[in-house]
């Protein structure tokens, strides 16, 4: 047996090597943002050694792999949002409806039941949904409204959309629980009924919370890729149609990482340059809905 | 006053009242009606979410279940469809994971463990927990990017299962992190006060008390990120697995291809038989997720089932 004083000494000691340890762990974190950042900085600046500023964000034409090449990089935009506007009309209504139907009119066996198809749906892989997209979604659009392309982005969109709804139901229902119930039953107390404690009552009350789970599902359909790979084509243009193909920022990517890009080549820059436009925004989408949470949170109690 | 304007101003008060109550009519019948339209609006959306899972696993089920067979997970892929299986992406999806694991649970958890159990609230760590919020919150082809550039590039590791278990490490990192900062914080102070209180370091009150504690929510919180990670294609595609492989890899530095881009390679191709051996390679990954994800609840149960507090 040790004397105690030694003990203690190689317990301090251990204590401080093992906080050093996890100290790096966490300092690990900070290292992959900055590697994020500086990886996508280091060669968006070689882009734009090559390609003006102007002509990426001013431009209308993107077809950077083959003569005469543009580097307008607004048609991936507009693909980009026209899927997430589709996505956005699925999913936000009927995730917002989803929590409200599980938080205000849901018995709970019933919540319990629903909750884990939820969970489900939420842990399916992207490549199913597009998948899905494909064999399902893409006949069935091309059935009702025979002018569908056989990419579509109204097909990408809806695919998206369900794959966020998950997400925004469980968070609206996270924020329509934090509401106290005494808000409620006051509102049931005055006479009101349970439309109207919950549409004008719950919901004010966790808006904060709902708006930015509606920010954060755009920026997922932002980032979305596989679904969008799969189902919306990669023909870039400032199409306003959602029957037509489109091609998204991230479809250019995969499009070009599957192909035989070595690094150097202007086409190699362009998917850091399209990258780092990517990730701007939707570290923009997140950062806002996490303000838009933290200063307008309606505090109670 | 006349009798007239008597009468006159005694009318207008009747008016007025009327009017008032009027106004504060209950309405009962079709403010209920509302609520009815509401009601039926709502749980038409749940049914939305219902009814898409049910036609995508259906549609999936029809579609993959007669090419299901034994050869189709033990062979390799080829050109003609009868032909193909997935045996080379199982094993790049198992290495891939053991590797992923072997990485980001230490560094995770370790982590997790700092800034919940040494760090204290400063500006420093309140910079790093937006930081991991942030990252949370990043599109996974760009953390496909950041592989290409480091690991497969600078690291020169090529396109090997090192390069893809080590940018997939860094992609579940936020998660594993914020799931087993949420376990610690579940852990009730007066645990850690109690050691502290007989003479511990920290140190060893987190091993020896906090952290056998917190193994279920940690363990669940690991399990799920896996899952995720199993499911992942675009970083993967990005440091460039391949997606015609017929090879098992022997090693970590092998280059490799995974279930999901098996599966995204055969349902980007226009011909039906290659639909639905994609539909069967999604029958596979789904029956693996779903065993991860009930074995993440089940551990959650019984850690609930067991907690004394």
């Amino acid at each position: 047996m040790l004397e105690t004083t030694t003990r203690i000494k190689i317990a301090k000691a251990e204590e401080s090597i093992v906080k050093k340890l996890m100290m790096v762990c966490a300092g690990f974190s900070i290292a992959v943002t900055a590697g994020i950042v500086a990886v996508l900085a280091e060669e968006t600046i070689q882009f734009f050694r090559e390609v003006p500023l102007s002509e990426f964000f001013a431009s209308t034409e993107w077809a950077p792999l083959f003569e005469p090449r543009h580097f307008g990089v607004w048609p991936l935009i507009c693909g980009t949002a026209l899927i997430a506007i589709g996505a956005a009309v699925v999913g936000i209504p009927a995730g917002l409806g989803s929590a409200i139907f599980l938080n205000d009119y849901a018995p709970s066996w019933l919540r319990n039941a629903l909750k884990p198809v939820l969970e489900i749906l939420a842990g399916i892989p992207t490549v199913v949904y597009g998948y899905f997209a494909v064999t399902t979604i893409t006949p069935f659009l091309q059935k009702i409204l025979p002018s569908t392309d056989v990419f579509n982005a109204a097909s990408a969109g809806i695919v998206v959309g369900i794959m966020v709804l998950p997400m925004v139901a469980s968070l609206c229902d996270d924020a329509l629980r934090a509401v106290p119930r005494s808000l409620r039953e006051a509102g049931f107390a005055l006479g009101a009924t349970k439309f109207e404690v919950s549409a004008q009552i719950g919901v004010p009350a966790a808006l904060s919370g709902i708006v930015a789970s509606f920010i954060l599902a755009i920026s997922r359909a932002f980032g979305e890729t596989m679904a969008v790979a799969l189902a919306a084509g990669s023909t870039p243009k400032m199409a306003l149609n959602p029957l037509e193909s489109v091609q998204t920022l991230t479809g250019y990517i995969v499009q070009v990482s599957m192909g035989d890009t070595p690094a150097g080549t202007i086409e190699y820059k362009s998917i850091f340059a399209v990258g780092m436009l990517l990730f701007v925004i939707t570290i923009f989408f997140n950062v806002l809905a996490y303000f838009l949470v933290k200063r307008f949170r309606s505090v109670y109690e | 006053m006349n009798g007239e304007t008597v009468t006159t101003i005694g009318s207008l008060t009747v008016a007025v009242q009327e009017a008032e109550r009027a106004r504060w009519k209950p309405r009962l019948g079709i403010r209920r009606v509302k609520g009815q339209v509401f009601f039926v609006l709502t749980f038409l959306s749940v049914m939305i979410a219902i009814g898409a899972l049910a036609i995508l696993l259906t549609s999936v089920w029809q579609d993959g279940i007669k090419t299901l067979t034994l050869d189709f997970i033990v062979n390799f892929p080829s050109r003609f469809a009868a032909k193909a299986g997935i045996k080379s992406a199982l094993y790049g999806s198992a290495y891939i994971a053991f590797f992923t694991a072997l990485v980001a649970i230490p560094v995770g958890v370790g982590a997790a463990v700092y800034l919940e159990e040494f760090a204290t609230d400063t500006r420093l760590r309140r910079v790093i927990d937006i930081n991991i919020a942030n990252l949370a919150g990043v599109p996974s082809i760009v953390y496909g990017m950041l592989g290409l550039a480091v690991f497969v590039r600078f690291f020169a590791l090529d396109r090997s299962i090192m390069a893809g278990a080590l940018t997939m490490a860094v992609l579940i990192l936020p998660i594993i992190i914020v799931a087993a900062r949420e376990a610690l914080k579940a852990v009730p102070n007066s645990i850690r006060l109690a050691a502290y209180g007989l003479g511990a370091t920290r140190w060893q009150t987190i091993r020896a008390h906090v952290l056998p504690s917190a193994l279920p929510g940690i363990m669940t919180g690991i399990i799920l990120s896996m899952s995720r990670a199993a499911g992942e294609t675009a970083p993967l595609i990005m440091i460039g697995a391949l997606s015609y492989v017929a090879f098992v890899p022997e090693g970590p530095m092998d280059s490799f291809t995974v279930l999901p881009i098996q599966i995204f390679n055969w349902a980007s191709r226009p011909q039906d038989e290659f639909h639905e051996i994609a539909a069967s390679g999604i029958l596979v990954l789904l029956v693996v997720l779903l065993t991860t994800n009930a074995l993440a609840i089940f551990i959650r149960y019984r850690a609930q089932r067991k907690a004394r507090w």
